[in-house]
C-alpha cells in the first residue's frame, strides 16, 4: 500500500487527458465529476511552466461534469449526449473519452458508447483512468493501449527511416515540448525521419502514421515500455529501448550511436554527427571552464528529486560531464517493481565508478526528512521541484526547478536535452548559484 | 432558514438556496423570476465543458489556514489544485514578509484496492501523519468523489483517533459530484470552521471586524480606511491563523468582499453569535463601497464617520473618474464572473461609463442564506435598460459564440482559464484575478487607468488572433449560444 502523499509531484490516471491534448487536434472529453479537468489542468499545465490550455485544454475540454443524477442512475446517457455534442461543437480529428472515478466506481459501460460512434464512422476511443488506478504515467500508458487497439490501423509497408519517438510525458514534463523537438533534430541529424506526435506539427496525422515506422524508439527508463512491446505485437515493429533522457556530450553520443546500431545507419555518418555536435558543444563548454575552475562560486553535492526520466538523465550529466558528486536522487514517480531493478542498475553506473544512492517515492515529506538528517559541507545543488525550493533554503542550498510542479518558471520552448540542452542547464545552474548573492 | 450548526455537513447551495447553473434570458427576467414567493428551475445542458467543484474552493480557503493542516481523502488527482494553492501562499506570504513555506496538505492517495475494501485506513495514516508531520492546532478532512461514493466513515475514523490527536479533526464534505455550484466547497469550508473551530466569545471586540477575502492584498487600504472609523480589520481565512478563528465570534461585526465567499459564515455569525453581517453590495465601485461603508457604519454606530470618510475618499478620486469617463466614451464590454463579482462589476463599468452588452454568471443564488436576493443583482436591474444574461458554470463555448457575435470592446472575466479565450479571439481582455480589483474608490480608479492601459497597446491580442484557432466548428459560430440549454420559455 502506497502512503500519504504531502506536496503532489504528478496526478491521477486521468492526467492522460493532457497527453490527448499534447496532440495537435485531439479532443479529450472528460466522463467525471466536474473539478477533474480543472485540477488536473491547473496542475500539470497552469501551475507547472505556465503551459496554457493549448488548443483545447483547459476548460474548453468536454466533460459531462457527473453529478448525483449520474452517480445513482449510471451515466452513459450523459456521456452518450455529450459526445454526439461534442462532434457537433468541436472542432477535431480524434476524440477520447477519458473516465474519472465517478464513472468507474459505478462501472458505466464507456465501451459500448464508444463502439455505437465509431461504428457510425466517428473517430472515438475511450480509456479507462478513474484516478484511484493510478498515476498519470500509468494512464499514459493506458492511453496507447487504447489508441493501439481502438485506432491505429495495420499500415502495410514500413517507411525506411521513420521513427516513431516516445519518450517524457507531456504536461507532466514542463520540458517536454522542447525535449521532443531537440531529440527529433539529433534523429535528423543522422539521417532519421523522426515521427513526433506532441506538440507543434502534424497531430493527429502523425499518430496515424505510428504503424508505419521502421522502428519505435523508446527514450525512458521504463514508461513507454508495454506500449512499444504491443506495437511489436501488433504491427510487427521492432523497437530501441534506450533508458537515460540524454544530456551533454556523453550520454547523447552513446544514443546516437546506439540509435545508428538500430537503424543500421553507417558508423561514419553517426560519427560525423557527433564530431559537428561535440566541436560546437566543447567550444561553450571550455568557455564555462574558467567560472568552473577559478571561481569560489560551486556547488556542493547535488541532489534530484524528479521522475526517473530526469532524475537518472540529469544525474548522467551532473557526473559525467559536468564533474559533481552526488548526494541523494529521488524518483517521484511510481516505478513497478519490476522496472526498479533496471533503474538502480543504472544508478550504479557512472564514470569513474561512481555510483548514487536512490530513493522511490512521491512523498515530499519523505524528501525533507531524508535531506534534514544528511550533512552538506557545501551548499548542495538541489534539482526539484517548486516545493524543494523550500527544503533547499533550509539547507543553504542552491535551487533549480526541474520537475513538476515547476510554479517559479515560464516555460515555453527549453530544453535540457541533447547537446544544446545541456548548455542550458548549465547556463541555469550558474545563474542560480551567482544570482544567489547579488 | 436559519444555518444549521447541528449537522456535519453543509447542504449544497442548490438544496439550501435553490441556486441554479444553467438560464439564458435577461438581467430583469432573472430578478423578476426569482424574487419574492418566485421560483426558477435550473436549465440543464446537453453539452458542457470542463466546469469546476466544491472541493478545489474548499481548500484553497482551508489550506491557507496559517497553522492548520489539510487532509485530502482522495486519488492523488484531487490535488491537483493545491499546486496553485501553494502558488497563491508563497505569493501572499511574500507580501507579508512571512518567509518561504509550503501548504500543509498530504492526499490520502486512495488506489483501486481502497475503492474496494475502503479507505479508512489510508484516512487514519493521513490524519496521523498530517499530525506527525506539522504540528498543527487543527487537522481538516477534505472528502473527494470516490471517498463519497465508496462511503468511507470518516466521522468514526476521526472519533477513533481523538486521543490519540489531540486538536480539532473535522471533515470538510466537498465531494465535487454534489453540488453543480462550486462555491458550494466554500460553505463546506465556513461550516467546518463553524462547527470545529469557533468558540462562543469570551468578551466582545468592538474595534474587531471580521474582513472574509481570499488573499488580502487590500490590506494596508482597508487598515487605513476603517482605521478612520476606529475599526480593526482581521482577515479570513487565508493567512490567518486558528486562535484568529476561533474567535470571529468576538467581533463587531462581519463584512465580505464578495459575497458568494462570505454570505454563509456572515449570516451564521449573526444567527449564531449576533455579529452582524454587513448585506451591502459587494465594495467595489463608488457605490458599492459606500454602501458597505454605511452598512459596517450602522453595524457599529459609526453613521457620521463614515460619511466623512466617503467625503474625503470622492474628493480624492472625482476628477480621475471624470477623466476615465470621457476616455471609456462609446466603449462595449461583455463581462463572466462569479455573482457577486457578475452583479458588482455591472456597477463598477457603469461608473467607468463602460456599456456592458451582456453578462454571464458562473452560478446564480435566488437569495442568501439570510433570506433576500442579493443587492447588487437587485440595484443593477432597477436600471432603466435591460441587457441580456446568462447563467453558466464557465462553459466556454456559450462565452466565445457570444463573443463572437457581440464583437465587444473589451471582456471582464475572473476564475482562470476564461479571458484567454476572448485574447485568443482579438477581444481586449481585462482579468479581474484580485479580490480587490476596483475595491473602493481608489481602487476603481487604479482600476479604470489599468483598461486605458489595456485599449491603449492591442498589439498582443490583435496579433495573437489573427495567428491562432479556436476549437470550435463553424457550425457552432451559426447557432445560438445557447441552443443546448432546456429551461423553461423565457
Amino acid at each position: 500500500m502506497a502512503g500519504v502523499i504531502e506536496q503532489i509531484r504528478n496526478v491521477c490516471a486521468l492526467g492522460a487527458l493532457q497527453s490527448v491534448v499534447a496532440i495537435e487536434r485531439a479532443i479529450p472529453i472528460i466522463h467525471a465529476g466536474p473539478g477533474c479537468g480543472q485540477k488536473l489542468w491547473s496542475g500539470l499545465s497552469n501551475g507547472n511552466g505556465f503551459q496554457g490550455a493549448g488548443y483545447v485544454g483547459g476548460h474548453s475540454v468536454p466533460c459531462t461534469n457527473a453529478t448525483e443524477q449520474e452517480v445513482v442512475f449510471g451515466g452513459e446517457e450523459k456521456l452518450r449526449e455529450t459526445v454526439a455534442n461534442t462532434l457537433k461543437v468541436m472542432d477535431g480529428d480524434l476524440f477520447v473519452i477519458l473516465t474519472g472515478c465517478t464513472s468507474d466506481i459505478v462501472g458505466d459501460d464507456v465501451g459500448e458508447v464508444a463502439r455505437s460512434f465509431r461504428s457510425s464512422g466517428a473517430p472515438v476511443v475511450y480509456v479507462e483512468t478513474g484516478g484511484f488506478k493510478g498515476d498519470n504515467y500509468f494512464g499514459h500508458e493506458l492511453l496507447w493501449d487504447a489508441l493501439i487497439d481502438q485506432f491505429l490501423e495495420p499500415a502495410g509497408k514500413a517507411e525506411p527511416g521513420l521513427v516513431n519517438l516516445f519518450s517524457v510525458l507531456p504536461y507532466q514534463d514542463p520540458y517536454w515540448t522542447g525535449t521532443l523537438h531537440t531529440i527529433a533534430g539529433l534523429l535528423r541529424s543522422i539521417g532519421l525521419i523522426p515521427n513526433v506526435i506532441y506538440g507543434p506539427g502534424e497531430g493527429v496525422a502523425s499518430l496515424r502514421k505510428v504503424p508505419k515506422a521502421q522502428f519505435n524508439l523508446l527514450l525512458s527508463p521504463w514508461v513507454g515500455l508495454k506500449t512499444v512491446q504491443r506495437l511489436e505485437e501488433k504491427f510487427g515493429t521492432p523497437y530501441l529501448h534506450y533508458p537515460t533522457l540524454p544530456i551533454g556530450a556523453t550520454e547523447t553520443g552513446k544514443f546516437l550511436r546506439a540509435v545508428g546500431v538500430q537503424a543500421g545507419i553507417p558508423s561514419e555518418t553517426v560519427e560525423e554527427a557527433i564530431r559537428r555536435e561535440e566541436a560546437r558543444y566543447y567550444y561553450y563548454v571550455e568557455r564555462s571552464a574558467d567560472l568552473l575552475f577559478e571561481t569560489r562560486f560551486l556547488p556542493g553535492h547535488f541532489v534530484t528529486v524528479a521522475d526517473s526520466f530526469y532524475a537518472l538523465g540529469l544525474t548522467k550529466f551532473l557526473i559525467n560531464d559536468l564533474g559533481l558528486i552526488p548526494e541523494v536522487q529521488f524518483v517521484t514517480e511510481a516505478v513497478p517493481e519490476q522496472y526498479r531493478p533496471l533503474i538502480d542498475a543504472e544508478f550504479a553506473r557512472f564514470d569513474e565508478g561512481l555510483v548514487s544512492p536512490v530513493h522511490y517515492g512521491a512523498d515530499g515529506g519523505t524528501v525533507r526528512d531524508e535531506l534534514a538528517r544528511r550533512t552538506f559541507r557545501e551548499r548542495p545543488l538541489i534539482l526539484g521541484s517548486s516545493w524543494d525550493r523550500v527544503t533547499a533554503r533550509k539547507l543553504n542550498g542552491y535551487p533549480l526547478s526541474v520537475a513538476m510542479p515547476v510554479s517559479d518558471r515560464l516555460v515555453l520552448s527549453r530544453t535540457y536535452a541533447g547537446y544544446e540542452g545541456a548548455l542550458r542547464l548549465t547556463e541555469d545552474i550558474y545563474s542560480v548559484i551567482l544570482s544567489s548573492f547579488q | 432558514m436559519a444555518i444549521n450548526l447541528d449537522i456535519t455537513e453543509a447542504p449544497t447551495r442548490e438544496t439550501r438556496l435553490g441556486s441554479i447553473t444553467g438560464y439564458s434570458g435577461t438581467l430583469k427576467d432573472l430578478v423578476a423570476r426569482t424574487g419574492c414567493g418566485a421560483s426558477i428551475k435550473n436549465g440543464d445542458r446537453t453539452f458542457s465543458q470542463a466546469s469546476s467543484c466544491s472541493s478545489g474552493c474548499a481548500q484553497t480557503l482551508l489550506a491557507g489556514i496559517v497553522d492548520a493542516a489539510v487532509v485530502n481523502h482522495a486519488p492523488i488527482g484531487c490535488a491537483g489544485d493545491t499546486v496553485y494553492h501553494n502558488i497563491a501562499n508563497q505569493y501572499g506570504r511574500f507580501y507579508r514578509e512571512w518567509g518561504n513555506k509550503n501548504i500543509q496538505l498530504v492526499n490520502t492517495n486512495m488506489e483501486e484496492q481502497d475503492t474496494v475494501f475502503g479507505g479508512t485506513e489510508k484516512l487514519r495514516e493521513g490524519i496521523r501523519e498530517a499530525f506527525r508531520r506539522f504540528a498543527p492546532k487543527a487537522i481538516f478532512v477534505t472528502t473527494s468523489c470516490a471517498s463519497g461514493i465508496i462511503g468511507d466513515d470518516i466521522k468514526g475514523v476521526i472519533s477513533e483517533l481523538t486521543d490519540e490527536v489531540p486538536v480539532p479533526v473535522i471533515q470538510v464534505s466537498c465531494e465535487g459530484f454534489r453540488s453543480k455550484v462550486w462555491a458550494s466547497g466554500f460553505d463546506a469550508a465556513f461550516h467546518a470552521i463553524l462547527t470545529g473551530i469557533v468558540k462562543p466569545p469570551v468578551r466582545k471586540r468592538p474595534e474587531l471586524v471580521n474582513m472574509v477575502n481570499f488573499r488580502g492584498s487590500a490590506r494596508a487600504y482597508i487598515a487605513r480606511l476603517f482605521g478612520e472609523l476606529g475599526l480593526v480589520p482581521r482577515f479570513v481565512v487565508p493567512f490567518a491563523t486558528v486562535e484568529e478563528l476561533a474567535t470571529v465570534s468576538e467581533a463587531a461585526v462581519t463584512a465580505t468582499v464578495c459575497t458568494t465567499l462570505g454570505s454563509y459564515f456572515g449570516t451564521a455569525l449573526e444567527e449564531n453569535y449576533g455579529v452582524p453581517y454587513v448585506k451591502a453590495i459587494p465594495p467595489h465601485g463608488v457605490a458599492g463601497i459606500e454602501a458597505w461603508l454605511r452598512g459596517i457604519g450602522a453595524a457599529v454606530g459609526k453613521e457620521s464617520e463614515v460619511e466623512a470618510l466617503i467625503d474625503k475618499e470622492r474628493a480624492a478620486t472625482d476628477a480621475d473618474l471624470a477623466e476615465l469617463r470621457r476616455r471609456f466614451k462609446g466603449k462595449r464590454a461583455v463581462l463572466g464572473m462569479g455573482p457577486s463579482y457578475a452583479q458588482s462589476y455591472l456597477g463598477v463599468l457603469e461608473e467607468l461609463g463602460i456599456e456592458v452588452l451582456h453578462a454571464a454568471s458562473w452560478h446564480y443564488d435566488p437569495r442568501y442564506d439570510y433570506g433576500e436576493q442579493p443587492p447588487a443583482i437587485v440595484r443593477a436591474a432597477s436600471r432603466e435598460n435591460d441587457i441580456t444574461f446568462s447563467v453558466g458554470d464557465q462553459q466556454l463555448y456559450e462565452i466565445t459564440n457570444t463573443l463572437s457575435r457581440l464583437k465587444p470592446d473589451l471582456y471582464f472575466s475572473r476564475h482562470p482559464g476564461s479571458s484567454v479565450w476572448a485574447a485568443k479571439l482579438g477581444i481586449t481582455a481585462v482579468p479581474v484575478i484580485d479580490e480587490y480589483t476596483a475595491f473602493g474608490h481608489r481602487g476603481l480608479v487604479n482600476f479604470g487607468w489599468r483598461i486605458v492601459d489595456a485599449l491603449t497597446n492591442r498589439n498582443f491580442v490583435t496579433k495573437l488572433a489573427d495567428r491562432v484557432k479556436l476549437p470550435y466548428s463553424g457550425w457552432w459560430y451559426g447557432q445560438d449560444p445557447y441552443a443546448f440549454l432546456d429551461q423553461e420559455a423565457v
